[in-house]
């Protein structure tokens, strides 16, 4: 017997994937104008599931329902023909195309054999106004900031008429302000009958807009529950598998010298845009600052001037009592800056390299590493063993590209090579991104201890929780500006979020 | 394409022009050699242009295709190879022949892509090497059977190049008459005679330049160019909106085939009624750099060809005026020297001395699900 | 090591060794049944020609000479391909750098002792010849590392642009300025270099020369470089890695220009070594022979010194064993070309490969290039 209301049904839904079982008999189903979540880690198998209701991996077992019909999904086109839309984590949008040209792709309208780009910008406006989504058909996607960017998507599901719409991490890259509108948007979606199945791996916001809440483990279903039913402490409970703590345990800072201070520091980005405007600030030894912001506010292009990895277009910068403005990362290494950079694969590690390489990736041409220009293998081998088991990395051997290791285990190869020389200042910008809960509080306890030997430390995110759990001062990023700076536990949550969007002090 | 890069362009080409003006001033009227350099750029970029679309075709779609050059040279080959068999064993008449040669040249462009469509997309093989390796396969394959077919005894030419059909004939377009109607000086019949010259161009001339243009329609205002594109900048955008994205790589890389095939046919049935080994003479790579430079437009691309084409046009020239040249400007007699013009031009426009340009974001790059 | 470790070594070693070389000894195998075809199609016997081959090309101590006259610019040429690729470049300008060396140490060669007006030392003189020339190489490889490095134009068509330009600047050179005067010279050649100036041959009769020794040792030393030293590990990052490498302090524009001044320098060698070890002189004889050969024996050989070695050694053999097969069974010399245009094929796509012999892929695929960013 079928219940009549639910409109998709996932049923038995097994994915294997090479050396691993991404879905195991997963169960899971949604009702006609309901918000169901998907709750759990990264790598819990959220994002695969989706993916196969939307047709972009094939299931190896189990079937799919949709308003009570098995249906067969090749392709996307055939999830968008039975009313499914997705906005992914990660937008599948083109940059170089206007909002009415990624709107149309796909489902486009022609005359005459030509792209016909005004009937396109007039069904673009009417669902824009159906349902307040404000955007205008004709500007650069590229050029939009990213909340704006998330409307288009979600009115490329509309015109293609979803009735069945999953967002993928939608609140990964907004402010708490745009968090609440896309949540809004959400509820104004479900009125009209449109049903929202929305995953995330962050609980306060399940809780507060949830209809059902399944949670989803290595690959499994754990249960479903409701917000009624359950807490934060439950939710991470069965996320997690076991009881979690969800705060730091640290001492009070005992801050020493001043160790770094910037002055009206100004970066420019690739495209030649100043995005970071003149900031200035000061770390002392065994503090934690904490830079909070939205993605994309500057911190990048900061932390790339601060490690010497991009030209700064003005200010200034002493570390360690020198002026170091514009000096190589190699000559701020040796002084005793270390960097655990925010894209590990792509800045932080060489992905064909054996472990044991990587861990001396920046300390090769040192003694005991290299030795008148000669690779020592046996320093360095000495030196992987050391630090594979100092710093747990759970790999089969020092030999092992570096590829092949989780995401938890590359970050600590990297944080292990950082934190293994004699340092003075870490710069961490997103060590935790992406992780799963147990490497995450490794990298927490680590960045703690390392600020209790008395090492001074620059904590950039964008997780506001990593932000007020681990900072001792906080300032927050808007726009290439630092907004202000706080101490850490004098201001609320919902108060930092308002500067993260721009809001200023005193108003 | 910004305007920065076509008054770069065009001032190269003026200034290429002018040397040509100023050498050979003593011997012939500033404007007929202006017309004259005009015809000969026109036609000489012609292979240039359809390489640049080839290449168009491919980048826009995600697929670096860097086997333009091997592409061409085989369609050279095979098309001329087409007509001379046309003609000398089946007897059919020269404009016949020729035609059919034409076909065999596309087709050959378009099967050496079907190539390397397959090497790039269904087996992933870097993007670079699988262009490389139709460059080696074109120079390996047309060396041995133009060897085989012309020069062995026991082949079915009986081992002699036979007579070729020709080439394919000019098309007038009475541009001469239409200025001459209304002359009434002697200099105005000179300008009509001279820029007459200019409008009476062969077949692939002419069909390259409107294929610059059609490139342009399709690539920027119907369907398959949107997605094309789409599928060159983020395929998995694409494939989220119901897109083949190999289906679409596929096919534009064959349709890029085809372009490079017309503009080997060029060399063998149009320039000149003969095959060399390596003819193509690093066309195909000059063609991407006029692609790149022309930020991945098709009117960029044309024009980036044309600065191309006015510095061989400058080569031939100064080979006609050779003994005109002033004393002082010696060096320009030794056509190697002249010949390198085309080359260092290439790498002077590659170092983005006229701001960068932006490759598709996707180019280059085999889509893995 | 106890013993029992020291045959375990040795048995991974070998065990590896032939699983990284089955696809490659695949690839030639089935280029070699297709090339087969092919003579079969136009009328040859491919049995006989395949023994001819053989025979042309390690048949006798003259074969066996040869072959190895064949493979010295090879191994030079294929270890230049090879240092490139290792740093993240593709030099497709071998050619135009072989021919700089070339050049280079022929002008050396026949005009230094001119120049200085003294005798030179014979063994001083060589050496000037194939190290200048291959300094000469390194020189017009660094060009195009420059502008990619500094001005961001792409190595490919730069290094291809560089062929061009040297076949046009050694035309011009061999045909004006450096023309052998010899009255009854026609072509397009330098005069003879200096008895001084040439590398000896190793047994007397025999063309074989001390280029070909000088080519394993430098095969070594490149191994030892790429692999052994903090250079060649640099090169080796920024090769993986440019972004990762600039996070680890490398000086990643350096870096390239010196990965393609190395490689140059490597094919300069190529040019020299022939020169001075066995034409004499430098003669107009300009294709895209060697620089495509080169990059087709660098895959082949999977970019490692002794895999090119080996590989240059098999192409050599094919070069050389070609003219006895084209007597024995008429099928053009030029057949040569397309099985070696099949093997790159294969070698590059060992996908097809894998799946006709139904093997394993293991590991991750190496990526040799990078589209046209940075």
């Amino acid at each position: 017997m079928t219940d009549p209301t639910l409109v998709l049904e996932a049923k038995g839904i097994t994915k294997q994937f090479p050396g691993v079982l991404a879905n195991d008999n997963v169960n899971f189903d949604l009702r006609k104008g309901e918000i169901h979540a998907l709750l759990g880690e990264n790598g819990a198998g959220k994002t695969t599931l989706m993916n196969i209701l939307y047709g972009l991996y094939k299931q190896d077992a189990g079937e799919i329902l949709v308003n009570g019909a098995a249906i067969t999904i090749h392709s996307p086109r055939d999830s968008i023909n039975a009313g499914v839309g997705m906005v992914h984590q990660h937008f599948m949008l083109i940059p170089v195309f206007t909002i009415a040209e990624n709107i149309m792709l796909g489902d486009e309208t022609t005359k005459n054999g030509f792209l016909d780009v005004k009937a396109v910008c007039k069904r673009v406006e009417e669902i824009s106004k159906q349902y307040g989504l404000d955007v205008d058909p004709t500007a650069l996607v590229g050029q939009l900031p990213v909340g704006v960017q998330q409307r288009v998507e979600i009115i490329k599901t509309l015109y293609r008429k979803a009735s069945i719409l999953i967002l993928d991490e939608p609140t990964a890259v907004l402010t708490p302000q745009e968090a609440e509108d896309l949540f809004r948007i959400v509820h104004e979606l479900t009125e009209r009958g449109v049903s929202v199945i929305f995953i995330t791996h962050k609980l306060k916001e399940v809780l507060s807009i949830a209809d059902r809440i399944t949670v989803m483990r290595a690959g499994k279903v754990v249960g479903t529950t409701t917000p009624a039913e359950t807490d934060e402490h439950k939710l991470a409970a069965m996320m997690v598998g076991r009881e979690v703590i969800l705060t730091v345990d640290k001492a009070e800072a005992k801050p020493g010298e001043e160790i770094l201070k910037v002055e009206e520091m100004k970066v420019n980005d690739v495209r030649g845009l100043q995005t970071v405007r003149g900031v200035s600030f000061q770390v002392r030894a065994g503090e934690i600052l904490g830079i909070a912001g939205v993605q994309g506010n500057g911190q990048t292009e900061l932390v790339e001037a601060l490690t010497g990895l991009r030209p700064a277009a003005g200010g200034k910068m002493w570390f360690n009592g020198k002026d170091m403005t514009g000096k190589t990362p190699r000559l701020l290494t040796e002084t005793g800056m270390a960097h655990i950079p925010e894209d590990r694969q792509r800045h932080g590690l060489v992905l064909a390299y054996p472990v044991a390489d990587n861990m001396v990736l920046n300390t090769y041409y040192q003694r005991p590493f290299g030795i008148h220009g000669m690779m020592q293998p046996a320093a360095i081998d000495r030196n992987a063993r050391k630090l594979i088991q100092d710093f747990d990395v759970r790999t089969p051997s020092p030999y092992v590209p570096v590829s092949k290791l989780s995401g938890g285990n590359q970050q600590k190869v990297i944080v292990a090579r950082e934190l293994s020389h004699d340092i003075k200042l870490l710069i961490a910008n997103q060590p935790t991104r992406g992780l799963d809960v147990g490497s995450i509080e490794y990298i927490h306890r680590e960045i703690v201890l390392m600020r209790d030997r008395g090492i001074g430390v620059v904590l950039v995110s964008a997780e506001l929780d990593e932000i007020m759990a681990l900072s001792d001062r906080i300032a927050v990023m808007y726009r290439g500006q630092i907004v202000t700076t706080v101490a850490a536990g004098t201001v609320s949550r919902e108060q930092l979020g308002l500067w993260m969007a721009g809001a200023h002090p005193g108003e | 394409m910004d305007w920065k890069r076509f008054l770069f362009i065009a001032l190269i080409i003026v200034l290429l022009f002018t040397v040509v003006v100023l050498v050979g001033s003593a011997a012939q009227k500033p404007i007929v050699i202006i017309a004259s350099m005009l015809a000969t750029t026109i036609a000489v970029a012609t292979p240039l242009t359809l390489g640049a679309l080839s290449g168009l075709y491919c980048e826009r779609a995600g697929v670096v295709n860097i086997g333009i050059e091997g592409m061409m040279l085989s369609a050279a080959f095979f098309g001329w190879f087409g007509a001379i068999y046309m003609n000398t064993i089946l007897k059919l008449p020269a404009m016949a022949s020729l035609l059919i040669g034409l076909v065999c040249a596309l087709l050959t462009g378009g099967l050496m892509a079907l190539l390397h469509a397959a090497l790039s997309i269904t087996f992933k093989v870097d993007q670079i090497i699988g262009g490389t390796v139709i460059n080696i396969l074109a120079i390996g394959i047309t060396g041995f059977l133009n060897r085989q077919l012309f020069f062995e005894k026991g082949s079915i030419f009986g081992g002699n190049v036979p007579h070729a059909p020709g080439t394919l004939p000019v098309i007038h377009i009475p541009i001469q008459e239409a200025i001459e109607s209304v002359c009434t000086s002697e200099t105005c019949f000179t300008i009509a005679r001279a820029f007459g010259k200019v409008f009476d161009q062969r077949p692939i001339v002419i069909s390259a330049i409107l294929l610059v243009i059609i490139t342009h329609f399709v690539l920027f205002k119907t369907r398959w160019g949107l997605r094309t594109r789409a599928v060159g900048e983020h395929p998995r955008a694409a494939d989220t909106v119901g897109i083949n994205v190999i289906m679409m790589r596929y096919v534009n890389v064959v349709i890029g085939g085809m372009m490079a095939g017309l503009g080997g046919a060029y060399f063998t049935l149009e320039s000149v009624p003969s095959f060399e080994p390596l003819m193509t003479n690093g066309r195909g790579f000059i063609a991407l750099a006029a692609m790149i430079f022309g930020n991945w437009t098709p009117f960029g691309a044309w024009a980036a060809s044309l600065v191309f084409g006015a510095a061989q046009a400058l080569q031939i020239n100064m080979q006609v005026f050779r003994d005109s040249i002033p004393a002082q400007w010696a060096i320009l007699q030794n056509s190697y020297v002249v010949g390198l013009t085309p080359y260092i031009l290439t790498m002077i426009i590659l170092t983005g001395v006229i701001g960068k340009t932006v490759s598709p974001a996707a180019d280059g790059q085999p889509y893995e699900k | 090591m106890q013993p029992s470790k020291v045959r375990t070594f040795f048995r991974k070693l070998l065990s590896s060794a032939l699983e990284s070389m089955l696809v490659p000894l695949l690839a030639v195998f089935t280029a070699m049944v297709i090339g087969g075809v092919v003579i079969a199609l136009v009328g040859g016997n491919p049995f006989f020609a395949f023994i001819g081959l053989i025979e042309g090309s390690f048949g006798n101590a003259k074969a066996l000479s040869e072959t190895a006259v064949w493979a010295t610019p090879y191994i030079f040429a294929g270890l230049a391909v090879s240092v490139a690729f290792k740093g993240g470049l593709f030099n497709i300008g071998a050619e135009g750098q072989l021919a700089f060396g070339a050049v280079t140490a022929a002008l050396i060669g026949y005009a230094l002792p001119g120049w200085l007006g003294i005798e030179i030392p014979a063994i001083i003189h060589v050496l000037l010849a194939v190290g200048l020339g291959g300094l000469a190489g390194a020189l017009w490889a660094a060009i195009p590392g420059a502008l990619k490095a500094f001005a961001g134009g792409h190595e490919v068509i730069n290094t291809i642009m560089m062929n061009y330009i040297a076949l046009n600047l050694t035309s011009f050179l061999l045909n004006s300025p450096m023309k052998d005067p010899d009255p009854t010279n026609v072509s397009a050649r330098t005069p003879l270099i200096a008895e001084g100036a040439r590398l000896p041959v190793l047994f007397d009769g025999l063309r074989v020369h001390w280029g070909f020794i000088l080519a394993l040792v430098v095969a070594f030393l490149v191994w030892v470089f790429i692999w052994k030293t903090t250079l060649g590990f640099e090169i080796r990052t920024v090769g993986a890695n440019p972004d990762a490498a600039k996070y680890a302090g490398i000086n990643v524009k350096r870096t390239i220009v010196l990965s393609m001044a190395i490689s140059g320098l490597l094919a300069g060698l190529a040019g020299s070594v022939e020169v001075t070890g066995l034409n004499y002189r430098h003669e107009l004889g300009f294709s895209m022979g060697y620089g495509f050969d080169a990059i087709a024996i660098a895959l082949l050989g999977k970019i490692h010194p002794v895999g090119v070695v080996l590989a240059s050694i098999l192409f050599a053999s094919m070069r050389n064993g070609a003219t006895r097969m084209q007597f024995l069974t008429q099928i053009p010399v030029d057949v040569i070309s397309v099985i070696q245009g099949l093997i790159l094929l294969f070698v590059a796509a060992d996908v097809i490969i894998r799946f006709i012999y139904r093997i394993k892929s293991r590991g991750d695929r190496v990526v040799l290039t990078r589209g046209w960013g940075g």
